[in-house]
């Protein structure tokens, strides 16, 4: 199949000056991008597979030797295109905070504890229908130094490759229904509210494992078009 | 909270934040292995290798220690290693794409090969380059830019090049260093000689 990428679809995207979230003043661009059509080098893209993933990459609650503490959750979904078909084979990494909303990055200060169970990076790769699905702990909200008593939605960072190299996406994942989402300038760098929605989980009752941990659906919806569709049949 | 059934446009971008080390070019320093590398060399490789170095700055002029680059490019020969290249197949191990995080003092370096031409949707062919995204804390969503090369003399009549004015077209441009495969680019995300950046 041969996908195309409209750059209108860009338009669910923050602008790169989002005034209220004050890091992005010094680093966004003053002069207007410049269009360009797609040539080979956009419409291809880095194919990479289970060989960069290894067993268990997918369960952030065991790669140390015991249990991390906090709410265990299944986190799950599809990567989709702009059709709603599954994107295969995509690498999809993620990183987060831990239970306590503590990054294990040297530079996160915030004074809650570290958990030495729990590193908060894992990885896998979609499915032949664009299935994935991690096992990790509920990451904590935390407090940063945007604004005065700013603090973060509980999230996880997310990042998806996808067919070429202007499919690629980090994102956030939210949790539903979070009392920070009208307080956060990054979730509301996203101007339009059915778009800022799409970044939010759904709680997933059917696929909650009695006795066992939440689970959370999230799919994640790519750029790309068939270029020929079927239509008028 | 998402609906179910064909999705009503995509996934919104945010930003990599200034944490995302540990989970994505942890390099030996967190307990977590890394994808990728700021190499793309494999053993068979064949084309000229050359480093890619530089700093990025923001708009006063400070050096970015929390940004991530990830370059993308075709091999000597100038085909992609990704099946929708519908051209010869590639050096056979050969990835093209790599993933570098600043340092403290903003510092980027690539190793790679220097891409062969591409064509433009026209078959006219491009001068070599490579496509790179840029992350970074403060960025709600990575800015693409191009890296040409100085000793190209095909740059004149690169068709992208060509749409950007005369005088920005040195920000993406890395300089060859004299008697050295290594090449310099620093990028500027905002402000005097801003780094072209991309709307694709």
């Amino acid at each position: 199949m041969t996908f195309i990428y409209p750059t209108d679809s860009n338009k669910a995207h923050p602008l790169p000056l989002s005034p209220d979230y004050k890091s992005s003043i010094k680093r966004a661009p003053n002069k207007p991008l410049i269009p360009m059509r797609h040539t080979l080098s956009e419409l291809t893209g880095p194919v990479y597979g289970h060989e960069t993933v290894r067993e268990g990459d997918n369960d952030l609650t065991r790669q140390h030797s015991g249990e991390p503490l906090g709410e265990r959750i299944i986190v799950h979904g599809h990567v989709r295109d702009e059709d709603g078909r599954g994107v295969p084979s995509s690498l999809v990494e993620i990183w987060q905070a831990n239970s306590c909303g503590r990054y294990v990055h040297v530079r996160d200060q915030h004074p809650a504890p570290l958990d030495p169970n729990f590193t908060g990076a894992g990885r896998t790769v979609s499915d032949a229908s664009g299935y994935y699905r991690f096992v990790t702990i509920k990451p904590g909200a935390y407090p940063w130094g945007n604004h005065h008593n700013a603090w973060r939605p509980a999230h996880i960072h997310l990042s998806v490759f996808g067919h070429s190299f202007v499919t690629r996406l980090v994102t956030q994942m939210y949790f539903p229904a979070d009392p920070l989402f009208p307080f956060d300038p990054i979730f509301n760098s996203v101007p339009d509210e059915k778009a800022r929605a799409r970044m939010v989980s759904s709680f997933d009752l059917e696929n909650t494992q009695p006795e066992w941990a939440l689970c959370y659906r999230f799919d994640i919806v790519l750029r790309g078009k068939n270029a020929t569709p079927m239509e008028n049949h | 909270m998402q609906e179910s059934g064909k999705p009503n446009g995509i996934t919104p971008s945010q930003t990599v934040g200034p944490f995302f080390k540990y989970g994505l070019t942890p390099t030996g320093e967190y307990a977590w292995n890394d994808a990728f590398t700021n190499s793309t060399l494999t053993p068979d490789v064949t084309g000229d290798r050359v480093r890619i170095e530089g700093r990025v700055f923001d708009g006063d002029g400070v050096a970015v220690p929390d940004c991530m680059l990830e370059i993308w490019q075709a091999d000597a020969q100038g085909r992609f290693a990704d099946p929708q290249d519908k051209r010869a197949l590639p050096n056979a191990s050969f990835r093209g794409f790599a993933r570098c995080g600043t340092d403290k003092d903003g510092n980027y370096a690539f190793e790679t090969i220097k891409p062969g031409a591409v064509p433009d949707p026209d078959g006219k062919p491009q001068a070599p380059h490579i496509l790179v995204a840029v992350f970074g804390r403060g960025m709600l969503r990575h800015l693409y830019t191009r890296i040409y090369f100085s000793d190209e003399a095909d740059n004149s009549a690169d068709p992208v090049l060509s749409l950007v004015p005369a005088d920005r077209r040195a920000t993406l441009i890395a300089v060859r260093e004299a008697g050295k495969s290594v090449y310099r680019l620093d990028l500027r995300l905002q402000g005097d000689n801003e780094t072209v950046f991309f709307d694709i």
